[in-house]
């Protein structure tokens, strides 16, 4: 045995080396987790102190758009080739993503990055962005105040904290009632003015043509078409951070049983008007679809491809008998300027370009522009565009002025939060108004997780 | 060169190897060690500090711990991670192993080969391309396989991605993607084991299950247990599938569905990094008290 303990002796003292080797790696594997979430310290300082440039130069600016926003973009580069332009194309925020302000928290970090403009087809970007200083403030000199008075009235007051003016409104989205005339016209049908007349259309279409649709529920969005629009007070910000939450409101239920009728009836889709599930069985069978100004020529020429002189706008229906008309939004889109940018003059005229000339707004932008000289040049090339059967412009403009103002522009994100809480148990068979407290639920914890004070 | 001389360089270099037998492997591993503390201890300690200070940078105690239990995204995120957990590793170690003991009896050294090949290839594929693959297949619409889903009754992708179906959905994926190179780790190991004993079974009279239950997985168990550890932390670090799958169905599913997502929103979406780095904190330790809870029960370092 004697030859044996030598080898023994070695196994184990090589036992106990690999040992602590080997504990060591499972540390150093466990490590993993916790490095992926260093980084960032809390911004959580507010305030909107004196705004400093950084030392200005001629260096070329970054421009961060989405996809449909490129074109602007690129244009701006083909008209200024003298403009040293990095274009860089992200998702522009869309359905709450969030991606601007993660990036932004890690510049902020790291000192350095920013982009010098930025478009977001969110309108509550402010609602960060000039907490942690990223946002310049645009009528204080940069933005002449002349220019400023061509948007809108109420265009930019997502944009405006404090009577700071921190980003400029793209376009409008105020919501009507897109349709096919066509097919209204063929099948004798009347075009609702109210929703008790939307609802009964409905119903009948399910019996009369069944596989038609009249509106789709699928979307992040659909509470800004549809709860927005019937005042229901799911988001009345009402300070800056506080916010009034009640969507159990007679308003509320009313507009979540009309959609649950028809959800029955199967003509108001439960399918996002992007998804390739619409794509395939509801694109090509839209009779009416509420939704946003930019639908027209975002949705229906763009995506669903539909052909010329078939759709036409008509008013958001109302309820019977309610006085004062009233209508929702769906994003708009903002431009902001980094307070970090070091040619603060190439990306201000870059960003008024963007937001106010007839070339871009008037000529290329899909949506209604939110600057009121484009939207003018806009609407007479909708009409003279000759793809609409109807003229879109009077319905349009009427809209623009009824958005209910009660629905506000808080932190979170009310679209995501409708996707997370509502979209899947609609999905599951469960009715909207079953829904309406657990929405509720949903949004209070989502705005104090914000430090929103909530009152229900 | 004389020979005398020659002799003498080359002793001196043997005595040099002999007086520091491991040098390339300490080379080795000395690039190791630094990226270890570049990309693991340094942040670890920086995130270990953010955990236990507040935005000021002060002393905060267990406040932002107690702050991320009491936040109302946090119980139920750890469910849902407890929930994919059992399935996860329950799959991995019956799946793996179950099919690395077929892979080792194949007769056909030819099809061995093949399927050895198939197992791999999807854990070629980074993390997120997968994930992306899966969300394809996913989509009635668009998948290959849609026929399978509907004979399920799925018919869009927000009924494939319904919240209950999501721990399943989940594990699949990282079944997937991960499950392969194990299965030929573990086909390694079992190639490891030695004909004589085998054969000794064999003639003893044990069958193929015999000889799996009592020789075969007895042997495997420091790699099933190396496997368990790796898969136990991976698998409570959950990010990319919930978080993927969040963007492709803008938000419906999957979003707050991990505490590493959760960890991820603290700090991006509530600017709230102390909080963030408490949850991230959380989870290392979790990771080193399965690992040695694993390591002190399994014999993980006895000597056969």
């Amino acid at each position: 045995m004697t030859r044996t303990s030598p080898a023994a002796g070695a196994n184990r003292e090589h036992s106990g080396r690999a040992r602590a080797t080997l504990a060591t790696a499972m540390v150093a594997l466990t490590l993993g987790a916790a490095t992926a979430c260093g980084g960032g310290s809390g911004g959580t300082a507010g305030g909107t102190a004196s705004f400093k440039p950084a030392a200005q130069g001629d260096g070329p600016i970054t421009v961060w758009v989405d996809a449909t926003r490129l074109a602007a973009a690129k244009l701006y580069q083909q008209q200024n080739p003298q403009v040293k332009m990095k274009i860089v194309t992200y998702d522009g925020d869309a359905n709450g993503s969030n991606y601007l302000q993660t990036k932004v928290s890690l510049f902020n970090r790291t000192g350095s990055g920013w982009p010098d403009v930025v478009f977001s087809s969110q309108n509550n970007e402010t609602t960060w962005a000039v907490q942690s200083k990223f946002a310049a403030p645009l009528n204080k000199g940069l933005i002449p105040q002349s220019t400023l008075d061509g948007w809108a009235t109420g265009a930019n007051a997502p944009c405006t904290v404090d009577g700071t003016v921190y980003c400029l409104r793209n376009d409008l989205s105020q919501t009507v009632l897109w349709y096919n005339a066509a097919l209204m016209k063929q099948w004798g049908y009347q075009v609702p003015a109210t929703w008790e007349q939307f609802q009964a259309l409905g119903q009948k279409v399910a019996t009369e043509h069944p596989g038609y649709i009249v509106g789709s529920a699928g979307d992040t969005f659909a509470p800004e078409i549809y709860m927005w629009a019937a005042k229901c007070g799911a988001n009345q910000i009402t300070g800056p951070k506080a916010v009034t939450v009640n969507t159990t409101s007679a308003q509320c239920t009313r507009m979540a049983s009309l959609l649950d009728t028809l959800v029955k009836a199967k003509t108001m889709s439960t399918s996002s008007v992007f998804s390739t599930d619409f794509a395939k069985n509801d694109a090509s069978k839209v009779l009416m679809l509420p939704g946003p100004s930019w639908f027209g020529g975002a949705l229906f020429e763009g995506t669903f491809k539909t052909p010329k002189g078939r759709i036409a706008v008509a008013p958001m229906p109302q309820w019977a008998g309610d006085s004062s008309p009233s209508v929702g939004n769906v994003g708009g889109g903002t431009w902001l300027l980094s307070a970090h940018s070091k040619n603060l003059k190439a990306a201000t005229a870059f960003l008024t370009w963007a937001t106010t000339s007839d070339d871009y707004q008037g000529k290329l932008a899909p949506g209604y522009p939110a600057y009121s000289a484009a939207a003018k040049a806009w609407l007479t090339a909708q009409s003279t565009s000759g793809y609409y059967a109807n003229d879109i412009s009077p319905t349009l403009q009427a809209a623009a002025n009824q958005v209910w103002p009660g629905w506000g522009y808080g932190q979170y994100s009310q679209e995501s939060i409708w996707a997370a809480t509502v979209t899947p148990r609609m999905t599951a068979g469960k009715s909207i108004v079953s829904l309406l407290p657990a929405w509720q639920t949903s949004i209070a914890n989502y705005a104090k997780s914000d430090g929103y004070k909530v009152s229900q | 060169m004389s020979i005398s001389a020659r002799n003498r360089a080359e002793s001196e270099r043997a005595t040099r190897r002999t007086l520091w037998p491991g040098r390339a492997g300490h080379g080795f591993v000395a690039l190791y060690v630094a990226l270890l503390i570049a990309f693991g201890v340094v942040p670890t300690g920086y995130a270990i500090y953010f955990a236990f200070t507040n935005a000021g940078n002060t002393f905060a105690g267990f406040s932002n711990f107690t702050d991320a239990a009491a936040d109302f995204r946090f119980l139920p995120a750890v469910g849902h991670v407890a929930l994919y957990l059992v399935l996860w590793l329950l799959s991995l170690v019956v799946l793996v192993i179950g099919l690395a003991l077929l892979l080792h009896r194949l007769a056909s050294r030819r099809v061995s080969k093949a399927l050895r090949f198939l197992f791999y290839i999807p854990g070629a594929l980074a993390g997120a391309a997968s994930v992306m693959v899966w969300l394809f297949v996913l989509d009635p619409t668009v998948s290959p396989v849609a026929f399978l889903l509907r004979a399920l009754g799925l018919a869009t992708f927000d009924q494939v991605v319904a919240p209950g179906g999501l721990p399943l959905l989940f594990t699949l994926i990282a079944f997937w993607t991960g499950a392969g190179g194990w299965i030929l780790v573990m086909y390694g190991a079992l190639n490891n084991i030695s004909t004589d004993i085998l054969e000794a079974a064999r003639i003893d009279g044990a069958g193929a299950w015999q000889t799996a239950r009592r020789i075969q997985i007895p042997m495997l168990r420091k790699w099933i247990v190396y496997m368990c550890i790796l898969a136990f932390a991976g698998g409570t670090q959950l990010f990319v599938e919930p978080q993927l799958l969040s963007q492709a169905s803008v938000g419906v599913a999957g979003r707050d569905y991990s505490p590493n997502q959760l960890s991820y929103d603290f700090a991006f979406q509530n600017n709230n990094v102390n909080t963030a780095a408490s949850v991230s904190v959380e989870l290392l330790l979790l990771g080193l008290v399965a690992a040695a809870v694993f390591v002190s029960r399994s014999g993980f370092f006895d000597v056969d």
